[in-house]
């Protein structure tokens, strides 16, 4: 599934989308940057709660399909224009970590 | 063992939001090279937190990257505070970041242990007031 697919099937709202069709290959959740920098997959779905603009460095570096941004965590304009000049997706749910994954382990 | 290429990079220590931007262009370049995918992860992860650590801890540095036919080596330079104690330092879990840092998601003292992890090879040399110097070897054979 790519990431524009779960956009439109999970309701995910997109704040960057600059390579929608990276494939969605599994789930990682973690708020500690060197953690998920060593132990997330690439292609997997990043859902995190942390806004700052490190997490564009740690999603390019680990390779992730997208990063989703639970909660409703609030995006600053500079994260999201870095994101897009970094080829970066950029998602957003009002839903909790848990909650996001068992949706996206639903649908791929 | 003769060197092929070799990527060198200022390390700004004043801007915590652009750290990582050398090891997302050592990235890019590996890739161009044609470099197997799981070495560069390696090869990025462990640049990264050398990274991370010298904006955190020393108020930036240098890192030079050299690719040779049988590795890739990650050399950082630094002149800030050194290490007091490495073997603590190596431990998972220890770390002497702020609680600023902390909230950024850093901090959580996994940045040596990581570098350990994902080089074959690491070599620590530090002096208190002096600076760190870091080489990292990622084999490629």
């Amino acid at each position: 599934m790519t990431v524009s697919e779960l956009i439109e099937k999970a309701g995910f709202k997109a704040a960057t989308l600059p390579e929608p069709d990276k494939e969605i290959t599994g789930v990682y959740i973690g708020d500690l940057l060197s953690w998920v920098m060593g132990r997330a997959n690439s292609g997997d779905v990043w859902i995190t709660i942390m806004s700052n603009m490190n997490i564009l460095a740690v999603a390019s570096l680990a390779d992730t399909a997208c990063i989703l941004v639970a909660e409703d965590v609030e995006l600053s304009q500079d994260l999201l224009t870095t994101a897009k000049q970094k080829n970066i997706n950029v998602l957003l749910t009002e839903l909790g970590a848990y909650e996001a994954a068992v949706k996206i382990s639903k649908l791929i | 063992m003769s060197e092929l290429l070799k990527f060198h990079f200022d390390v700004d220590g004043t801007d915590f939001t652009s750290a990582g931007q050398a090891s997302v262009q050592v990235k890019k370049n590996l890739r161009q090279l044609g470099i197997p995918p799981e070495i560069i992860r390696r090869v990025s992860i462990a640049m990264y937190e050398g990274e991370i650590n010298m904006v955190i801890h020393a108020g930036g540095g240098e890192a030079d990257v050299i690719v040779t036919e049988t590795a890739i080596e990650i050399r950082l330079h630094d002149h800030g505070p050194g290490i007091k104690n490495i073997d603590q330092a190596m431990q998972e879990g220890f770390s002497t970041a702020t609680d600023t840092i902390r909230t950024l998601g850093f901090g959580a003292g996994m940045g040596l242990p990581n570098m350990k992890r994902y080089s074959d090879d690491i070599e620590i040399h530090s002096e208190l007031g002096v600076g760190t110097d870091i080489i990292m070897r990622v084999n490629l054979t």
